[in-house]
């Protein structure tokens, strides 16, 4: 696959260990600029937990936070990233604006352009949306959701949360289980796991699951206990409401029945398997209480990991603009 | 009035490959080959180059003459999916009207009332007023017995059906084939097979009806075991396809391009060699571009919300001549392909350089390079998946009924 921003790390002045002008996706990145991502964003958890000397880096510039879909989560996370590190952070969201009123998607990021963000952030509905934006505006693009297609920064925050709790992904057995076809926090934390060589096996009843998805290096199972033989990390994906009844499986006490994380399920995990969620929860659906609340769950770390690796995303696609010494 | 094209080589699907002259009289062609050239015709040199018959391109979504007269197209069958459907005399009849005297429109009538597929269109009144064919556009008729009873009625009429073969069940939402590039795209996708289950109920409804049937592309390896073995058991159907699902595979769709979202989708690689054996088999009968141009606020959109289709016409003729450049035809057969058997299933008798036939005439210099560029397109479009390809083969002049185009 071709990429405007993609080239010869000796072809962008400065910035050479991370030479991208947008995030739009965990494809296209080499291991080592995950990795490099991944180092930077542990430097921010450590300072919003002490709440040491405030570091205003990115004062005086602008983050749009453009959300063509609702989202409430990974918005106020990248609202509370742009804040701590001093932007001037404005929130556009979908029903409030001109999409409305039938305004095509290049001429709102036309519109955005011309308010001189510095950065924006787009979470839309339909795959690519992000990539058609930030081939259009002049400053970094960060998606936060595109279709069914990326996540990134939810897959790093994942990792990170990995990293941290079990010392390294290489080598890791991860789990996720869910609703693999329609989800775009799978494929981006399938790429970013297997590009950290993580073992990845995809679990999911054969109507949530994408064809050729083992092209992607990961196992595919649809019997959950099998799945979770042996599994360091176990990461449970959302099921939709609307897919619930009928349409993609018969009922949620169905979907319980054979996909639920339950306590004993998650007995057949390594002793010490570490349990995720991209959240929000459907408790006693897709993930017991005793689970989600037990001592393994990672759940809430992964809320506080988001914002620290947004804030390195913003910190590090802005360093250029900012003239960043060895970046500029 | 005599016109004699001199010097020339002749590709004609029925002749074969030759080389000669050319003489028409009052429209009609009346002498090829080595013949004398008559003392008070008009001559053309045509300084070897390939003089072929008009191409006949079935199923165009929209006229756009421009872009029909630079792609060497003198007939063409139109789509009833309209801006009014074409299910109503008066519709049809301007339509088979507007085009002429420079471009013949044969429209293919909606075979259900709005193309709805619940209620038979007046397929007869609509014959009487233009129409050579009826269709199903760019859907498919869900319901079994409406289908049956649809070509029951056009079997009574001697007429061809031209159908759009997926299954709606299983492509409902689909942008995209099923498989590794959809997969990773995130893309909405439906299986390929979607195509060989719509058109396995058809050809048994044409076999059990006698009617005659047209699946206007055909783009899967199973979908064309389907239609080659109904020929050899005898059933009057016949299949077409276009030169992006010869050329492309699903590939194409990767970094979202929305000039490669068409319908039927592209496909997997093994289905466009699939393709290239079946034209040289025989079992493929059409080529058509399945003109569609579309504007940018249809195109620049997130690939699963822009609309399918691309702008086909110009670049039919030498995307089809890599077909024989590649040996999976011959210059003539390609003829047939695109200009014959076309014609054929609109119940026309042109696409041939034979004498007696009207002088739809096709000038072209086959080893001619140009690159393909949207941009500078003729169409009222610019959407082309092959954009910056370098081919060969420029239509150079053309002529409708012995008249020249310009």
């Amino acid at each position: 696959m071709q990429r405007s921003d993609h080239r010869p790390a000796t072809l962008i002045e400065g910035g050479a260990v991370f030479p991208h002008r947008h995030l739009t996706g965990i494809d296209g990145l080499q291991p080592h600029e995950i990795a490099f991502l991944l180092d930077e964003a542990e430097t921010w958890v450590e300072a919003n937990r002490t709440h040491a000397t405030p570091d205003k880096r990115l004062a005086g510039l602008t983050q749009i936070n453009a959300f063509f879909e609702n989202s409430t989560r990974t918005l106020l996370s990248f609202e509370i990233a742009g804040k701590r590190l001093g932007a001037d952070v404005v929130n556009m969201h979908a029903a409030q604006s001109s999409v409305k009123k039938g305004e095509t998607l290049i001429d709102t990021a036309m519109t955005l352009n011309a308010m001189r963000a510095d950065v924006i952030v787009i979470r839309h509905m339909s795959s690519g949306a992000v990539r058609l934006i930030a081939d259009k505006v002049d400053c970094p693009v960060l998606n936060a959701g595109d279709g069914r297609h990326e996540h990134p920064t939810q897959a790093l925050l994942d990792a990170l949360t990995i990293r941290r709790r079990r010392g390294s992904i290489a080598g890791q057995r991860v789990v996720i289980c869910g609703d693999v076809l329609h989800s775009r926090v799978a494929r981006s934390n399938i790429l970013a796991l297997t590009a950290l060589a993580a073992e990845v096996r995809v679990c999911a009843p054969s109507t949530l699951m994408p064809a050729a998805i083992h092209k992607m290096g990961v196992t595919p199972f649809t019997d959950f206990d099998a799945a979770l033989e042996g599994a360091d990390v176990v990461m449970m994906l959302r099921l939709q409401n609307e897919r619930m009844d009928g349409a993609y499986v018969p009922s949620t006490r169905e979907y319980r029945m054979r996909y639920g994380l339950t306590l004993d399920r998650l007995a057949r995990a390594a002793p010490d398997a570490l349990v995720m969620h991209p959240g929000p929860m459907n408790r006693g659906v897709e993930i017991d209480s005793a689970v989600a609340d037990h001592a393994r769950s990672a759940i809430t770390e992964q809320v506080e990991m988001g914002v620290a690796v947004r804030m390195a995303c913003l910190d590090v696609l802005t360093r250029r603009s900012r003239g960043v010494e060895g970046w500029a | 009035m005599i016109l004699a094209l001199t010097n020339a080589t002749l590709a004609c699907p029925v002749g074969g490959v030759t080389k000669g002259n050319l003489i028409v009289r009052d429209g009609v062609v009346v002498a090829t080959g080595l013949v004398e050239i008559p003392a008070e015709a008009q001559t053309i040199d045509c300084a070897g180059k390939t003089i072929a018959p008009g191409i006949v391109d079935l199923g165009v979504a929209r006229i756009d003459r421009a872009a029909f007269r630079a792609g060497g197209i003198v007939r063409v069958g139109l789509m009833p999916d309209q801006s009014p459907v074409l299910d109503d005399p008066g519709i049809v009849q301007r339509a088979a009207l507007i085009g002429k005297p420079d471009l013949w429109i044969h429209p293919i009538a909606a075979a259900t009332q709005g193309l709805a597929g619940t209620d038979l269109a007046e397929m007869a009144v609509c014959l009487s007023a233009g129409a050579r064919a009826v269709g199903t556009g760019k859907r498919w008729i869900a319901d079994t017995g409406v289908m049956h009873r649809v070509l029951a009625y056009a079997r009574d009429l001697d007429i061809a059906v031209v159908t759009h073969a997926e299954d709606g069940g299983l492509t409902n939402g689909a942008v995209a084939t099923a498989g590794e590039t959809a997969t990773r795209l995130g893309l909405p996708a439906a299986p390929a097979i979607a195509e060989a289950l719509a058109i396995a109920r058809d050809l048994m409804l044409a076999e059990e009806t006698g009617a005659r049937l047209h699946v206007r592309q055909v783009t899967t390896a199973a979908g064309f075991d389907l239609i080659r073995a109904a020929k050899r058991r005898g059933v009057a159907v016949t299949c077409g396809i276009t030169p992006a699902h010869l050329h492309l595979s699903d590939i194409a769709v990767s970094d979202f391009r929305s000039f490669a979202h068409l319908s039927p989708p592209l496909r997997s690689e093994s289905d466009r060699q699939a393709a290239l054996a079946a034209v040289a088999d025989g079992t493929i009968d059409v080529i058509c571009s399945a003109h569609d141009p579309r504007g940018p606020e249809e195109k620049r959109l997130p690939f699963a919300d822009s609309t399918a289709g691309m702008a086909g016409a110009e670049t039919l003729l030498p995307l089809a001549l890599m077909l024989v450049r590649d040996g999976h035809a011959t210059l003539d057969r390609l003829f047939a392909l695109l200009a014959r058997n076309p014609a054929a299933v609109l119940g026309l008798d042109t696409g041939t350089l034979e004498v007696g036939k009207a002088a739809d005439l096709l000038l072209f210099d086959a080893d001619a390079p140009w690159q393909i560029t949207g941009d500078a397109f003729a169409a009222s479009a610019n959407n082309t998946p092959f954009d910056g390809l370098p081919v060969q083969g420029k239509v150079l002049r053309v002529w409708k009924g012995g008249r020249e185009i310009v």
